[in-house]
């Protein structure tokens, strides 16, 4: 009310051309707000305020908690995704050095069995193709610009980036997919059980010649990369269907930690795949013709999933484990 | 060489988005993208205030470090420009950027993103100068004619200064110590990791 007629008084005397009654002038400082305050009481929270554009994110005047992400990303997250993989290259190479391709103990007999059917290389397959795609063009976006940009140019490397882009897109899709038939396909063959704690201390035999634990359709050590692609997956999975649309996944800060998990499950899973395709081709004699032809030699059967032939065989002697399906 | 600066005097601002038109009209920026805006903190309160905001140019710019194809890059003046043919519309320099400047067209697959566009301080892009390719993609070159960015130059109140950092930062000091009050220099400690100090 006051207000009002001072207001008024002050209307008044403008227009009246009096210079009337002294009336105090309002200082527009006295309750003004100012950045220091702001950035005091917010800490390290955005500045937020209004606009009168539709663009709600308009409002955020100051978000400094970015440059914590971009620093993040510019000098820490490369080093951590490239960390991994390269060490895992190096294991490799000297595993190969000192062990070199394990080979088939008793020879090839030339006998076959099937181990794996159309339907689980095909799913297989997929799997493994979109994968490798898309480790290399996510790669691309975090190494890219070092590595591959002083190479081919700027231009050059926009367009490649620009497809490696459309590509991780479009196939994180049958991806997932194929993830899902996979699980399907192999979840039962993957329980842990008591042979694995077997495996497990005798190293796989993986480093001593000769040495062949018993495993069934699949040893620990492939449950164990079973796994780390299901759970690996479905994680790279939510965190990317998260990135592809970002106005559903929530704040930008919800956004910035989705990347960094998704970067960093990437990087990852990526070196357990490195072990893995070793392991499944020059690593080891006899291997590559599972997901090949879908036929392994039967000695190659014999020495790495003792079990699972005689299961399949049908043969007695497996103790506690009886066999899956009666006389055919 | 001078290292160009934004610097709003938010009680000089009386939300007149003047900037914001003619940053659009002068540019011809597509209909949803604002390379400048006006953001009014403590709305409706008393000392609130207003602030025009559009890419500070930082120092050591956030974007440019997160860029996967390093389309960013800093001209003589220090602004910050990117490359659009080489840009992907990845977003990442959008999550960078303290002052959400990055904008997208939305053309891009999966409804979200085309190629970035941001305030480029009048100063076009890569392109020849006043090329009919760099209006295109980036709008007026005006720093090339000796212009300023035409926000600063025709804002009414004169809150929004453009120009060399150290001359405008002079001219706010002065301003401040006359009046005997400032709410700050928005965004330049974020930008800049140094604010005006009076
Ligand atoms: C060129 C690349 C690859 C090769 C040569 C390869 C080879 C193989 C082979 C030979 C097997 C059968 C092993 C056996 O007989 O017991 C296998 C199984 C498997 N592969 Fe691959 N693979 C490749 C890529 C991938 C990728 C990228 C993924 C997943 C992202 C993957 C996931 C699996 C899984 C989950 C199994 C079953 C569990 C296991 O055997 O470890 N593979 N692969």
């Amino acid at each position: 009310m006051s207000n009002l007629l001072t207001r008024f008084l002050a209307v008044l005397s403008l227009a009246v051309g009096l210079s009337g009654p002294v009336i105090a002038q309002v200082n527009p400082t006295a309750s003004s707000v100012t950045e220091d305050q702001l950035f005091e009481s917010l800490g390290t929270a955005p500045v937020v305020g209004r606009v009168t554009i539709p663009d709600a994110a308009a409002a955020y005047l100051i978000k400094p908690e970015n440059k914590s992400w971009a620093a993040l990303q510019a000098e820490t997250l490369h080093l951590l995704v490239v960390g991994p993989i390269v060490a895992i290259i190096v294991l490799l190479a000297l595993f190969y050095l000192v062990r070199g391709r394990i080979r088939v103990d008793s020879g090839l007999s030339g006998r076959t069995i099937l181990r794996f059917n159309a339907l689980e290389r095909f799913a297989h397959w997929t799997l493994a193709s979109t994968f490798i795609i898309l480790a290399l063009t996510g790669l691309n976006i975090v190494v890219g610009r070092w590595l591959i940009l002083p190479l081919i140019g700027a231009d050059a490397f926009g367009t490649l980036s620009a497809w490696g882009k459309l590509a991780h897109n479009f196939l994180a899709w049958p991806f997932m997919i194929a993830l899902v038939l996979v699980l399907l396909l192999w979840a039962v063959h993957n329980i842990p059980n008591a042979v694995d704690w077997q495996w497990i201390k005798q190293g796989g035999g993986l480093l001593k010649k000769g040495v062949h634990p018993p495993a069934r359709k699949f040893n620990a050590g492939q449950k164990l990369i079973f796994w780390s692609v299901i759970l690996g997956g479905a994680a790279l999975s939510f965190t990317g269907i998260m990135m592809l649309f970002p106005a559903q996944a929530g704040t930008p800060a919800d956004w910035q930690l989705y990347q960094t998990i998704h970067a960093l499950t990437a990087a990852g899973l990526t070196a357990v795949i490195i072990a893995h395709i070793y392991i499944g081709s020059v690593g080891m004699e006899g291997a590559f013709d599972a997901m090949g032809s879908g036929e392994v030699d039967e000695n190659w059967a014999r020495e790495h999933h003792s079990l699972w032939v005689e299961e399949i065989k049908g043969e007695t002697g497996a103790a506690g484990h009886p066999k899956a399906h009666p006389a055919e | 060489m001078a290292r160009m600066k934004f610097l709003c005097d938010a009680d000089r601002c009386i939300e007149c988005n003047a900037c914001v038109t003619a940053c659009k009209n002068e540019h011809e920026v597509p209909w949803g993208i604002n390379r400048r805006r006006v953001v009014t903190i403590n709305d409706g309160l008393p000392g609130e205030r207003s602030v025009s905001m559009a890419c500070m140019h930082c120092t050591d710019a956030p974007c440019a470090s997160v860029c996967p194809v390093n389309c960013f890059y800093t001209t003589a003046d220090g602004v910050v420009l990117h490359n659009k043919d080489t840009c992907i519309g990845c977003g990442y320099c959008s999550f960078a950027c303290p002052f959400g400047a990055p904008q997208y067209p939305q053309t891009a697959n999966f409804g979200t993103r085309g190629k970035m566009d941001k305030c480029t301080y009048c100063s076009g892009g890569p392109e020849a100068d006043h090329s009919q390719a760099e209006y295109v993609k980036y709008g007026a070159n005006r720093l090339a004619e000796g212009k300023l960015p035409l926000c600063a130059e025709m804002c009414s109140t004169k809150a929004l200064l453009a120009g060399d950092g150290d001359i405008i930062a002079e001219i706010y000091r002065e301003r401040v110590v006359t009046r005997g009050y400032g709410s700050g220099a928005w965004g330049w400690r974020t930008a800049y990791g140094e604010t005006v100090s009076v």
